[in-house]
């Protein structure tokens, strides 16, 4: 293992979020903060309790979850699209660095930063809401989990785009309606049966259902199942970076 | 001379089905300066991306110190440094950074003695807190050299590197060249500017659509293919060339003031007195004469028309 390459790589990505904090910590910052302020205190406060947990405290995991979602596949995607938009691309290809040292460098460094700003956002949504977490273990666990499963969808991503529009469309266009509609702001109980069932069809649902357990023990799904679809996520992802690697696909002609 | 690269059978075909190389076959010798000249799109870049791990081969084989560049790239890539020919930066990052960035990316441990020493040769060192946006072209240039040679390569390929420079950092360069040489660094340089190649080169190859023409010691090649003129200043003007001399390489200016006679500089007998004597005898006097070999930009011109 070639520690110096992936130190060399991890430090530049890492060193990019420092020179763009403002856009890289505030901006997510302020935008949670604004639901927490509209969903959790003005109308969370006229809301029932959901299970016995205030509305307020109940979609703290989902907008922990939101935020992991899109900076993770961001910073990822903008990470390894950027040399390649650049053309500085040529030196990690031309190094004697192994895919998976490129990996941990890139892929490490978009989920480091994105657990930093879960946890930030933990810490502040204790300004607004009051809320508990029993599985602290697994509340870290799937934090972390979760940030390197989308970064490397993010890295995917980021070789597939050749151009800035589709470097945001699939955040924009899948990612935020998966969201919104995974059970973020609702307990899908809450929905009529048949609708029930469409929302299964929707991977976010396990990820926010089995983050929101950790917090209050309360979930949609099995927990057992959020772990295990989270890992297939994961090894598909894997699976699609190692094709990706193979084939040059993108990357070399 | 031990060849530090060695290139058989190299073939690339693009998914386009365009065949950029058709079996390269070359040997790179250890220490010495390759100049790799040919027209646009005859392959010089795809070669050099093959052998730096930018490009995938279609076929054969290439080897850098020893190492197979894929079976090896490890081996054979640490040894390897790049300047490419596009000017490529991360803009808001420092000269310092950008050059410990690649140093750390080749698997090297910090050494800024050595990254101090790279930038004061290259006369970087007072930009090296200045972010590359605010670098001229020529800086920016520089600065990828000293990236390239951050990790201390022993081979250094260099992709047009005078493209696009001013006449003062071009001779900057090839002095900067010639000194790695000195310190045993086997440089490949490609380029159009035959005149690069002629001030620097230990040898020449010539690639045209993707096949390696012609690779040659320069002064071989110049003496083996140079032409030379002799050029006289005539003190009169002639309509038309004197007689005697009609079966020799002679012709005449416009004006009628300059005689120029071509002669191969190989043969023992350049027939340069015969004509000499021939002009007194007519009474043909001049005030001049001068005599020039034929520039490689001549040779390599030759070279690629007769292939077309």
């Amino acid at each position: 293992m070639n520690f110096y390459s992936i130190r060399a790589i991890y430090l530049f990505e890492m060193s990019r979020t420092w020179r763009t904090l403002l856009q890289s910590v505030a901006t997510p910052v302020i935008s949670t903060s604004l639901y927490f302020v509209v969903f959790g205190s003005a109308i969370g406060s006229r809301m029932v309790e959901i299970d016995g947990v205030s509305y307020g405290a109940f979609i703290v995991p989902g907008l922990i979850m939101l935020t992991l979602l899109m900076q993770s596949i961001s910073n990822a995607s903008f990470g390894i699209y950027m040399p390649k938009f650049s053309g500085t691309i040529y030196e990690v290809l031309s190094a004697p660095v192994s895919y998976l040292e490129i990996l941990i460098g890139y892929v490490g460094a978009a989920a480091s930063k994105s657990v930093i700003l879960g946890l930030i956002i933990l810490i502040t949504a204790t300004f607004f809401v009051d809320y508990s977490i029993d599985h602290p273990f697994w509340m870290f666990s799937f934090l972390v989990l979760t940030s390197i499963t989308f970064s490397f969808l993010g890295f995917i991503i980021g070789i597939w785009a050749d151009g800035f529009e589709k470097l945001q469309i699939v955040p924009m266009m899948i990612v935020t309606p998966l969201v919104f509609l995974g059970g973020t702001f609702y307990s899908i109980d809450m929905l009529p049966s048949f609708w029930q069932g469409v929302t299964l069809l929707n991977p976010v649902v396990y990820l926010v259902s089995g983050f929101r357990w950790s917090f209050y023990g309360l979930s949609d799904v099995h927990i057992g199942v959020s772990i295990g679809m989270t890992l297939g996520f994961l090894a598909l992802f894997v699976a699609i970076v190692w094709w990706i690697f193979r084939t040059g696909y993108k990357l070399k002609s | 001379m031990a060849s530090i690269i060695s290139i058989e059978n190299l073939t690339k075909t693009y998914d386009s089905g365009f065949q950029a190389l058709k079996g390269i076959n070359l040997d790179i010798e250890q220490g010495e300066i390759f100049a790799l000249l040919g027209p646009n799109g005859a392959g010089k870049t795809t070669l050099i991306s093959i052998i730096c791990g930018l490009v995938n081969p279609s076929g054969g084989q290439v080897t850098a110190d020893g190492h197979d560049i894929i079976k090896h790239y490890r081996q054979a890539r640490s040894k390897i440094g790049l300047v490419p020919q596009e000017l490529t930066s991360n803009a808001f990052e420092s000269v310092w950074d950008t050059v410990n960035f690649t140093r750390g990316l080749f698997g090297k441990a910090p050494n800024p003695k050595h990254i101090e020493k790279v930038l004061r040769d290259l006369s970087l060192w007072d930009k090296r807190n200045e972010r590359l946006m605010a670098l001229s072209g020529g800086m920016k240039r520089r600065v990828m050299i000293a990236k390239a040679l951050s990790h201390e390569p022993r081979i250094l390929f260099l992709d047009e590197p005078t493209a696009g420079v001013d006449v003062e950092l071009r001779r900057e360069m090839w002095t900067m060249v010639r000194e790695l040489r000195e310190s045993g660094v086997t440089i490949i340089l490609t380029t159009h500017y035959i005149e690069e190649a002629e001030e620097m080169a230990d040898r020449v190859g010539v690639i045209n659509q993707g096949e390696i023409v012609l690779v040659e010691q320069k002064q071989d090649l110049m003496r083996k293919l140079g032409r030379r003129e002799l050029r006289l200043a005539l003190r009169e003007p002639l309509s038309n060339i004197p007689a005697g001399l009609k079966d020799r390489d002679l012709s005449l200016s416009e004006d009628g003031y300059q005689l120029t006679y071509r002669f191969d500089s190989q043969q023992d007998d350049t027939g340069i007195p015969e004509m000499l004597a021939t002009l007194n005898d007519a009474g043909i006097d001049y005030k001049d004469l001068q005599t020039r070999e034929s520039s490689l930009e001549d040779i390599f011109v030759n070279l690629v028309h007769r292939n077309d």
